[in-house]
């Protein structure tokens, strides 16, 4: 049973890469194209931080917090969620697909959907919002005064890699929700990028049921709030000890599995359009 | 007349058919008001009159912006791809021999959309923007007519920058990087991101003057009733000025297009 399961693990991850080794080639033919869509997108998902940085001229701190804090908040949650985008962002043609009928071709092939779903039109493009929030990333780490401890040096790369598979899961569950409403696409933006977006700013800004909404039922804040009010060692609004940033592994792999069993039952719940 | 009335109308009827999908977006419309709308009560907290509005005004600002986000087509979109298609594959020599008005067709098609997407995408999100936060809303039947025409002078500003990107596909075919260009500029320099009058000195005294602002700042500040008497004349010529120099600009580019550049196609 885990061979099996091992197997099927390794044949889907095989699957991914030769669908992205594909599109890459493909997006290579146009060489310029690429540039100037990576450039794009890179300009694009910086604005952004534009608009933070055009309130910070007006005010010294927001929510409390100091620029170089926000761009620290700003680069973890771009960099997570750029690397999220960057693997599964294609997730939101799911809708599309069983519309025009071209789920039906997927359904035939040897390889696990999933896959194939993801892989669809990989656009290496989206390494613009990943680079975009590195630099802001590394921009705040020279800038903040942080007491490094061990613990601390670990949480950053930690918290990447589970905030990554956080806004990955939310991919998946909103790629399977397109199942029962195809033309819902819209709603996870609501999710992804507005998740990206809410964690771009201090907790302190929002209201508690916020929080507590994304804390509790949709545990984006452990993508980067709750290790992040770690590392700066700042109070968490709502009470909670600092070192419930640790979890944030444990909630991301608790997402992937909900969200990979809300995958099988949309899939399951699959009706071809039978054009 | 009577034909661009049916087109409009049969673009009003092309989108209203996705109720989902306008649900999806009522839903998506409202999250983000409510993101921003928290960021800005934090940023006008510590500066209570920042850029002339107070924290009611500036929460407006925000909803007003969610609503006319798909009616005047901030993001781009709209019938632009769908142009930019057609010129790309060639079918455009289909919609050139058509006895009508290619800018005008494609205007008329856009006017229907933005009018279904200002009732359809505009009234909820504003509504619940307006239960969860307390908005600043027009107290005189007056100011909505006023912001109603601002509006559709916005729309009619939105199109003619979107038909100006979307000829560009007759000489690059691949307009996808200038959309992506003139998407950036449009949300940053509208006021959608920020309003103008936020940004500072010399970016935002040019930036109130490019025809961006021109889509979603005058549209928000006649609702806001920052324009009075011949305030709002100005703000109606401003818009008006606007439309009528890219509309002219799409017009020139249209024929030299059609005059000059071989359709594609066997």
């Amino acid at each position: 049973m885990a061979e099996s399961l091992r197997s099927r693990a390794y044949h889907g991850v095989r699957a991914y890469l030769l669908i992205v080794g594909m599109w890459v080639r493909s997006t290579m033919a146009y060489r310029t194209s690429f540039l100037i869509m990576t450039v794009g997108n890179f300009a694009a998902t910086g604005l952004d931080f534009v608009v933070i940085a055009l309130m910070f001229s007006h005010v010294g701190t927001l929510g409390g917090f100091t620029l170089p804090e926000v761009a620290f908040l700003y680069g973890t949650t771009s960099t997570a969620f750029g690397l999220a985008d960057l693997i599964l962002g294609s997730m939101d043609r799911v809708g599309r697909r069983v519309r025009d009928g071209t789920m039906d071709t997927l359904l035939v092939r040897p390889v696990p959907i999933l896959a194939q779903v993801a892989a669809d039109r990989f656009a290496l493009r989206r390494l613009g919002r990943i680079s975009q929030g590195l630099l802001l990333l590394v921009w705040s780490l020279v800038r903040l005064d942080i007491d490094w401890t061990v613990d601390r040096v670990l949480l950053v790369p930690v918290m990447l890699l589970s905030g990554g598979a956080i806004f990955g899961a939310v991919f998946v569950a909103g790629g399977a929700f397109q199942f029962w409403a195809n033309d819902a696409s819209e709603v996870q933006n609501s999710f992804t990028y507005g998740g990206n977006t809410l964690l771009q700013y201090p907790p302190t800004v929002f209201g508690r049921e916020v929080l507590r909404g994304v804390t509790f039922v949709i545990p984006l804040a452990f993508v980067n709030w709750l290790p992040a009010l770690h590392i700066l060692r700042r109070d968490n609004p709502l009470g909670l000890p600092g070192q419930v940033g640790f979890a944030a592994p444990l909630v991301a792999l608790g997402c992937c599995l909900l969200a990979g069993l809300l995958w099988r039952r949309g899939l399951r719940s699959y009706r071809s359009t039978g054009s | 007349m009577r034909l661009y009335a049916a087109v409009t109308m049969s673009g009003f009827r092309r989108y209203a058919t996705y109720r989902v999908a306008t649900a999806a977006g009522i839903f998506t419309n409202t999250v983000f008001g409510c993101i921003v709308a928290y960021t800005y009560m934090a940023l006008w907290d510590q500066r209570p009159h920042l850029g002339g509005y107070d924290l009611s005004q500036a929460l407006t600002f925000v909803w007003i912006g969610q609503a006319l986000l798909a009616a005047v087509a901030l993001l781009g979109g709209g019938f632009q791809e769908e142009l930019q298609e057609r010129i790309r594959s060639g079918d455009i020599a289909v919609d050139l021999y058509r006895p009508v008005d290619l800018q005008l067709w494609w205007l008329a098609g856009d006017l229907g959309r933005a009018l279904f997407q200002l009732l359809g995408r505009g009234i909820a999100p504003m509504v619940l923007g307006s239960l969860v936060f307390e908005l600043t809303l027009p107290r005189s039947a007056l100011t909505w007519v006023w912001f109603l025409l601002s509006v559709a002078l916005a729309v009619c500003v939105g199109f003619a920058v979107r038909y100006l990107v979307a000829l560009s596909a007759f000489w690059l075919l691949d307009a996808s990087g200038i959309s992506m260009m003139s998407g950036l500029l449009c949300l940053f320099f509208s006021g959608m991101i920020l309003p103008l009058n936020v940004f500072p000195g010399e970016l935002g005294e040019v930036a109130r003057t490019l025809p961006w602002a021109a889509m979603l700042q005058v549209p928000a500040d006649v609702f806001l009733g920052e324009h009075r008497g011949l305030g709002l004349v100005r703000a109606f010529a401003f818009q008006a000025g606007w439309a009528a120099v890219l509309l002219a600009a799409g017009r020139v580019l249209q024929s030299v297009a059609t005059r000059k550049v071989v359709v594609q196609g066997g």
